[in-house]
This record gives C-alpha cells, structure tokens and sequence, in this order.
C-alpha cells in the first residue's frame, strides 16, 4: 500500500504485451487453471463478504432495514464517527504534509529511523492503540486523577475515541506522499524560491499540485479507516449508548443482541463508504496512470 | 559547519515543520506507546510473568500465530496466483477484480467480520454444505484461520504485483532462447526474482493478523483455551480492571510488532536494491 499512487500507473502497458510474446505467453490451459483457482479464492474469500452485508441487510425487506438506519441511536453512532473523522482526518492530512515536507526537502541524520517511527501505528493492534490510552487518561493512568478532580472526561468519552481514531490512522497520509515527494527531488521549489516566492507559495503552486492526486489517495484511505476502525475505539468507548458508540461498535451491539438485519443495515453503510472509497481509489489511479503517461510521452 | 549547512537550504520551513512532525509524532504515539513499557517496568518479575504465562494466555500465543501464520501462508500461494493472473493475462472483468482485492482495506473490520460469520455459520451460504460435511467454521479456530485470511490477501497481492508489472521481458526471452522450457523460466528465473516482495508480503500480512481484531471474534466463539486470540486477551484483562495483566500482555505484542516492522524494513531495502540492480 505504501506509496502506491506514486509507483502505480496501471495498465497502459496492458497484460496483452505478455499474452503476445512467445517468451512470456503461458499456455493456454495454464491460464485457465491459473485464472479458475485464482478467480474462484476471490470470490470465496472477497466477493461473498460483500455481497452476503447486502443480502443479510435486505434480508427482513427495506422497511426493516431503513428503520434501523433512522433509529436515533444508529443516527447517534453515524455523527459520532463522522465527527471522529472530522477531526482525525485534517490532523493527519496537516502531519502527513509537514512529516513530508521536513522528510523529502531536507537532509538531517536519522531520517530512514524517523519514517520508521512514523509507521509504527500500523504494525501496532489495535487494542493495544486503545489500551496506551487507558494507560494515560483512564481512571489508574498518569492523568487519571487530576482529569477526574477537574471533571474531564476522556476514556469512556468522546475525546478518548478520537484519539485512538487519530492513532490509527497516523501514518496514512505522510507515507502516501513521502515517497512521491522523495521521487519529485526539490529543483522546482528552489526555483520558486530562487525567483522570489515565499515558502508558502512554493508549496501552494509548486509542490500541492505536484503531490495532489497522492494527498487525495492518502486522506481517502486515512477517512476510510478512521470511520471503519473497531478495536482501538472499542477499548477506549465505554459502549455508552447513543453517546460513545461509533457505527461499528453500534453494529456489534445490535449483532451480540441478535437484531441481525439491523446490524447488518449499519454494516452495510459501511460497506458502502468502502466500495465510494474503493471507486475514488480506482480513479485516482486511473489519473495518476494518464498522467504519468503524458509525462513519459511529452 | 552550522553555516554551511543553512547556506545549502535553500527552502524554508524546517524548522517549522520538523518541529511539529516531532511534537505530534511524541503526542500521539511515542510518548502513549512508552506508557505500556513504564507500566510494566512497575510490575515485579512473577506479576509479569503470571500475566503473561497463564494457562489461557499462552494458548491464545498459540492460536493468533499459529493461525496468522498458517492464513499468510495460504495467501502466499494463492495471492501469487491471483497477483499472476491480474498482471500476466487479459479476462473480462479484470478492473473490477484488481480494484476489489482492496476490499478488507477498505472494508471496516467489524463488517467483516459479522459477515463471514453469517457466511460460515450452520444455516449460511457456505456453512450449509460444509456442516453436513462435518466441517465447522465459524466459531473455532477454523473461523479465526477465515478471518485472517481475509484481511491478508490484499497484502501479498500488493507486493508481488508491482515486482512482476517491471519484469522485464527479457530475462524470460534469455531463458527461452537458451532452450529453457516456460516450467523452468518461471520457476527458475521469475519465482526467485518474486521471491523477496512475496516475503515482504508475508511478513506483512502475518504482523497485520497476528494484532488483527475485529474481524476474528465474531466469528472466533472465543472459547477459553480453544478460540481466545491474544487481543481478546487484553480486552478480557481489561474488562476484569486487570490493568497490569493487560499492559503486560500488550507489552509481548508490542515487542513482537516491532520485531515484525523490523524484518519488513530489512526485507523492503532488500527488494529495493535488488530492483535498483536487475533494471
């Protein structure tokens, strides 16, 4: 995933260059089993996932299944993520341009080591996000009496959801545009700064339109994970309903009480907000791919 | 030597933005993570080693790396072929696969997991032709193994895809030009080559599951010493205000993820040196 929309450019060099060269060409029969097998574990193992949400979603008919979206609990669960995402997303957008920016247009020891701490959200479980965060501000933590005495609310809270939110979804921007600023080198900036622009408007005219097809890629991704995230958020919410549930914990909630239809409604959503996530994706590599070729033919 | 380094800056902006990259990088993640090392370092040796020794406890080591390694294994084969098949052959409805396989990042965690549940359960799609086959999926370890699988392929097809798009041609045309039959091309010249980006995929998608939680306990049943996974583990601890058993456990996993990031970093520079000579 890293730095995919940098190296991607996909398919104007379709697989037919290999089906026409007698030295790559595989026999037919070959590509049949090869597609069969390949084809068939997508489908067990991908297709049927998403297709079974929207089945066992319409499974009791639309008017079960549009009640539970309209329920003010699941309505709660939906402004609860989209506020989580309101706010973890701009934070990381905001870091991930800086990380790059410090990262790829200067030299300073310790850079390999510091893009390495950068991704360490992503090899860390989920639960254990959350759990750092009991840690800290949880009734036992560091801060936990002096919140307390001053009536602040973290764990079991709102605050306490966005911040594992922005803990999970920490390294998705910066390390979408780090490696494509890394490629880009820093001629264009210097030029812009040598011809009288500020910083500002060289990273406003130079360097944004340069990396804004990654940007978009990275914040997509980090919004897709920031309303879809369940362990971290489960550890820190509490399940206080119509307060600190976000959809998917509102989902487990209705699934462990047997609404199955229900559950499955707000699930769906979600499948939704990843099949838009997944079509924007596509696109954008669709434009990156025209865009790189432009380049190449130009 | 200070004003030589300002005098080869030309642009602006390091300062500022080195600065906050730090502060907000020690903010949300170093300064919370070393949370979890100072309370265990609170704890004595026996406490730690109780939390961490239990009974059940080691049976859920068991069972989250003996089935993440067994689903990364899986995904290796058959991502391989699915990475082979999306970039060596033309077939209809090849866009729509490629942007699918995608879909268990895409795909919140939770959603996945109820719904290879209700897949494998007794009256599902697919549980109603295993369970009469005495095959049971859901709610064991065959479910966690499910799960897991899941939430891995994209990783191995990611990797192993790009490596094999800038193939070039001609190694293959050497090889057959010599006499080499496509068996031998393929296993001899095209597989090795492919060999560090599917470790790196491997490694990559083991790291995922072995922290992997959402998508397993619905369809996991969570039985003691049969199902629990280590990340239930902590939630159970925690449940019980068991802070320390939980941190304790934490600490094991987080010692074992940065081990993991660790050998993907080595394994990623590897893959790129050895693109940087081949093309």
């Amino acid at each position: 995933m890293a730095g995919a929309a940098a190296r991607l450019a996909p398919n104007p060099r379709s697989a037919s260059r290999f089906e026409a060269n007698v030295a790559t060409r595989d026999p037919g029969l070959v590509k049949v089993v090869v597609l069969a097998i390949g084809l068939t574990f997508f489908a067990v193992f991908l297709l049927m996932p998403l297709v079974a949400v929207f089945a066992e979603a319409l499974r009791k008919g639309w008017g079960t299944y549009l009640a539970a979206l309209i329920e003010p609990d699941a309505l709660a669960a939906i402004r609860l993520t989209l506020l989580a995402a309101a706010i973890a997303v701009p934070l990381n957008l905001i870091f991930g341009v800086a990380a790059a920016w410090a990262i790829t247009k200067f030299d300073f020891p310790g850079k390999q080591f510091l893009i390495t701490l950068i991704d360490l959200p992503f090899s860390v479980s989920p639960v254990v996000a959350g759990l750092i965060y009991v840690l800290i501000f949880g009734a036992q933590g560091w801060f936990g009496q002096w919140l307390f005495a001053h009536d602040y609310k973290i764990i079991f809270a709102v605050p306490g959801i966005v911040l594992a939110t922005v803990f999970v979804t920490f390294p998705f921007i910066a390390r979408e545009l780090i490696p494509l600023m890394q490629a880009q080198g820093r001629d264009e900036e210097e030029a812009a700064i040598t011809l009288g622009a500020s910083g500002w408007q060289a990273f406003w005219y130079v360097t944004l339109p340069n990396v804004k097809w990654a940007l978009l890629y990275g914040v997509i991704l980090c919004n897709a994970r920031a309303m879809g995230e369940f362990g971290a958020v489960s550890v820190v919410s509490g399940h206080i309903r119509g307060e600190t549930n976000t959809m998917p914990l509102h989902v487990e909630i209705l699934y462990n009480e047997y609404q199955f239809a229900a559950a499955f409604a707000v699930a769906s959503l979600l499948a939704l907000l990843a099949l838009v996530t997944l079509a924007i994706k596509s696109y954008i590599e669709w434009r990156a791919g025209v865009a790189a070729q432009v380049e190449i033919g130009s | 030597m200070m004003s030589h380094v300002r005098a080869t800056r030309v642009l602006p902006g390091f300062g500022l933005s080195l600065g906050f990259t730090l502060a907000y990088l020690s903010l949300i993640v170093l300064i919370p993570l070393s949370a979890v090392f100072f309370k265990t370092a609170g704890m004595s040796f026996d406490q730690f080693i109780d939390a961490i020794g239990s009974e059940r406890v080691v049976a859920s080591y068991k069972l989250s790396f003996g089935a993440s390694l067994l689903a990364a294994s899986i995904n290796a084969v058959f991502g391989l072929i699915l990475a082979w098949g999306l970039v060596r052959y033309t077939f209809p409805g090849k866009k729509i696969v490629d942007a699918l396989i995608d879909l268990p990042f895409a795909l919140p965690t939770a959603v996945a997991g109820i719904s290879l549940t209700a897949l494998y359960a007794k009256n599902g799609w697919l549980g109603q032709y295993l369970d009469p086959l005495g095959i049971k999926i859901a709610f064991g370890p065959p479910g966690v193994l499910v799960a897991l699988i899941f939430i891995g392929l994209p990783f191995i097809v990611r990797t192993v895809q790009p490596i094999l798009e800038d193939l070039d041609a001609e190694f293959e045309e050497a090889a057959a030009s010599l006499g080499a039959n496509r068996w031998q091309t393929v296993t001899r010249i095209v597989l090795p080559t492919l060999l560090p980006a599917l470790m790196t995929g491997f490694a990559l998608a083991f790291a995922r599951a072995v922290g992997e939680y959402g998508s397993v306990i619905f369809i996991a049943g969570n039985i003691p010493l049969v199902s629990e996974i280590t990340p239930l583990m902590i939630i159970t601890k925690l449940e019980q205000y068991d802070y320390q058993g939980a941190t304790a456990i934490a600490s094991v996993m987080l010692v074992v993820s940065f081990t993991l990031l660790l050998i993907i970093n080595l394994l990623q520079a590897y893959t790129a040196k050895r693109q940087g000579r081949t093309l």
